[in-house]
């Protein structure tokens, strides 16, 4: 079994790459009607395509991932983070942010049902840690995030990410691990 | 280091081993380990830290000293070596602190 390489070993630039590089505006999508989990998932998907970061293929690849692996992914009470493994079908990395009219229930324990769901495509695993702690650290407190969730526009809820990293700049991941 | 069966003490001056567990490697593993470094840093505990997939984690948990992962990965998991801490939210840094701090406690 050959060791999977661990983030820490990429290029300094390349950790770089914050949310709101990642997170067009074409790819945030508010209150979409979801029936189901499988819904929500694809819907997060096309936010992907739309914005160019994936091919259709890749929506299948996240809905068989929940298929397989179950609801690990529901990270965060409300909060889902569909993903699949990197691709042919990811043509650049990027994320998409997919909010819902009702919440669905993924058959998460704890953390059902969701109301956001995040789409995130990488090449690799390690050129989006950046984006990935700026998620963390903006959904962590409830205020914060339900005044996120309660914005009307994607340029709003992207404008509030950008402010968000202009006042967490110092929060980066160290790559030693 | 190989036939070593004894877990170092975890605040002794060799680092504690944690392994992240997640499906891809990617996604939820990752942020598992950004916040378990956050967490180790306010405990100041020393640590070395990896992610590994579902696939290749019975593997890598050989050599791990705590294993930490979501409740229906750790399911999947089965038995293994080392302990194993079960995250249910994973962008909550003070629940990371506190299952990190008492399963550190208790190796």
């Amino acid at each position: 079994m050959t060791p999977k390489v661990p983030p820490t070993s990429a290029p300094p630039d390349q950790r770089r790459l914050s949310l709101s590089s990642l997170l067009p505006v074409s790819a945030i999508r508010l209150e979409v009607r979801a029936a189901d989990w499988r819904e929500a998932v694809r819907a997060c998907g096309e936010a992907l395509v739309a914005a160019g970061i994936t091919t259709p293929a890749y929506t299948v690849q996240m809905i068989a991932t929940v298929e397989q692996l179950g609801p690990y992914l529901v990270i965060a009470p409300g909060i889902a983070l569909a993903h699949a493994r990197p691709s042919a079908a990811v043509l650049r990395p990027g994320l998409s942010w997919v909010t819902l009219a009702q919440p669905v229930r993924f058959g998460h324990k704890d953390n059902d049902p969701v109301t956001l769901v995040v789409g995130l495509a990488a090449p690799d695993d390690y050129s989006h840690i950046q984006a990935l702690a700026t998620l963390a650290g903006l959904l962590e407190d409830a205020p914060p995030r339900a005044a996120l969730l309660a914005l009307q526009t994607p340029a709003d809820v992207l404008a509030a990410i950008v402010a968000f990293e202009q006042t967490h700049t110092t929060d980066t991941p160290q790559g030693a691990g | 280091m190989r036939g070593a069966r004894t877990l170092p003490p975890a605040r002794a001056e060799g680092s504690v081993k944690i392994l992240a567990v997640c499906g891809m490697g990617l996604g939820s593993g990752l942020l598992l380990r950004m916040q378990a470094e956050k967490a180790l840093r306010q405990l100041g505990v020393e640590a070395d830290l990896e992610v590994a997939d579902i696939g290749s984690a019975r593997a890598f948990a050989q050599t791990a000293d705590l294993i930490i992962t979501s409740q229906e990965l750790a399911e999947q998991l089965g038995s293994v070596k080392p302990r194993v801490v079960t995250i249910s939210n994973f962008v909550d840094l003070k629940e990371m602190v506190e299952k990190l701090r008492a399963a550190l406690a208790r190796s």
